[in-house]
């Protein structure tokens, strides 16, 4: 008898034991901290699911990333001390919205359950595909997001940037062009900042392999890209880097490169290639990977400047 | 059972999860946690859809998986501007709430 079986079934446990926590926890830190957990135990689901790029970008963004975005922002409305001042929910409502919530649950369950067995698919077509618009790579996922829907992922980098200024103009208006907050108060202590610089050029090192493989083997511009993000991060919590002035113009000329070259790159291709973001066959190698190589940019600097918030101009955190 | 269904079901249990939270919850933080729960669950049963439409050679559909990586970057993006409006609203009224009552009362806040 196989073991796997058995493992899948533990797997699913501790993911919804850690996702029910995330919910009943009385204390936020602790919530953040169970998200944490089950993003990185959802990775392995995805694996499961034959889906490892979707993995690698569920550890590195949906547990990550989003976790040191949620650890900051409950660090930072603790040092607000601002009163929670929300009634909590009474017992009726708590019954209506557990009954409303099995019954969606229940209706998401009979879905999946009764899916059509001959499963709608668009796996041959992205085969025929291949030698074509995504001439040369190996990594179906890759030839999707960069060839055969090439279009998607550039709107997906610019939804990014708007976030970026989203996030930037909420903030005081006396503060505007000055830096995020630190992502730490100072003074980071010795293993912090030995972490940092032990890790943080190794991680970048992975994070550009990563991005690099991505045309042939699981990765890509999305992972490689977040885990130098991640890699950023790390540095600015040591305090060995600060986040940058949301004025300067190299940081915003390199925030936006990454949709910019691309969508260059796809006007170009309705003159050198057949159509609007199609490319031709020789030079979709080439073409792609100068995409990528920007792409990553602006991911590496999107999704620190994300976390670190509006501009602040103060060294609180 | 195999591995995709059972990763269907537990998609499905944790949008039933994740509702309940985000409903319960009055701590806007929280309901953004909560919030998450739901996205992630919807990216799992968006993932077996890829996995039962292997075919042609491939283990998978590579569409709907590119559409999850795509979404989960989104989701992200998303819950960051949350967090800075989250924060923004508790630096600007002291107070971390979306109950309107709450702020009805503005001698409220300073009365703790």
């Amino acid at each position: 008898m196989s073991v796997l079986p058995v493992l899948d079934l533990v797997l699913i446990v501790l993911v919804i034991g850690l996702a029910a926590w995330t919910i009943v926890a009385r204390d936020i830190f602790a919530a953040v901290l169970a998200y944490v957990a089950y993003g990185l135990l959802l990775a392995f689901v995805w694996i499961r699911l034959h889906a490892p790029d979707v993995a690698l970008t569920e550890a590195a963004v949906g547990g990550g990333v989003t976790g040191v975005l949620l650890i900051t922002a409950g660090k930072r409305l603790g040092a607000l001390k601002a009163s929670e001042a929300g009634a909590p929910p009474g017992l009726v409502l708590k019954l209506v919205a557990g009954a409303l919530a099995l019954l969606v649950a229940g209706a998401v369950a009979f879905a999946v359950v009764s899916l059509p067995t001959s499963a709608p698919t668009l796996a041959p077509e992205i085969a025929a595909a291949a030698p074509g618009p995504g001439a040369g790579l190996g990594n179906p996922i890759t030839a999707v997001l960069m060839a055969y829907r090439s279009f998607d992922t550039m709107l997906e980098k610019v939804v990014l940037i708007l976030a970026v200024l989203g996030v930037w103009s909420v903030g005081a208006d006396q503060a505007w062009g000055a830096a995020p907050a630190p992502l730490r108060k100072p003074p980071p202590d010795g293993a912090m900042v030995f972490l940092a610089q032990i890790l943080a050029p190794a991680g970048a090192l992975i994070g550009i392999h990563i991005f690099w493989v991505g045309a042939d083997a699981p990765g890509g511009a999305f992972q490689g890209g977040a885990l130098l993000a991640a890699m950023w991060m790390i540095a600015m919590m040591a305090r060995l880097t600060e986040p940058p002035r949301v004025a300067s113009r190299r940081l915003r000329h390199a925030l936006i490169s990454g949709p910019a070259v691309f969508l260059v790159i796809g006007l170009a291709g309705a003159f050198i290639a057949d159509a609007f973001f199609a490319f031709p066959p020789a030079l979709a190698k080439p073409l792609i990977l100068l995409i990528e190589t920007f792409m990553v940019l602006s991911i590496a600097l999107a999704l620190p400047l994300l976390v670190a918030g509006p501009p602040n101009g103060s060294d609180e955190p | 059972m195999s591995p995709a269904l059972l990763s269907g079901l537990l998609g499905a249990a944790l949008v039933g999860l994740g509702l309940y939270g985000l409903i319960v919850h009055p701590h806007p933080l929280r309901k953004l946690l909560a919030f998450n729960l739901i996205g992630s669950g919807v990216f799992l049963v968006f993932g077996i859809v890829a996995r039962r439409g292997a075919a042609a050679g491939f283990a998978f559909d590579a569409a709907p998986q590119a559409m999850v990586i795509t979404g989960i970057v989104v989701a992200f993006a998303a819950s960051a501007l949350a967090v800075a409006l989250i924060l923004r609203l508790a630096a600007a009224g002291g107070k971390v709430t979306l109950d309107p009552k709450a702020w009805a009362k503005p001698d409220d806040g300073g009365a703790k």
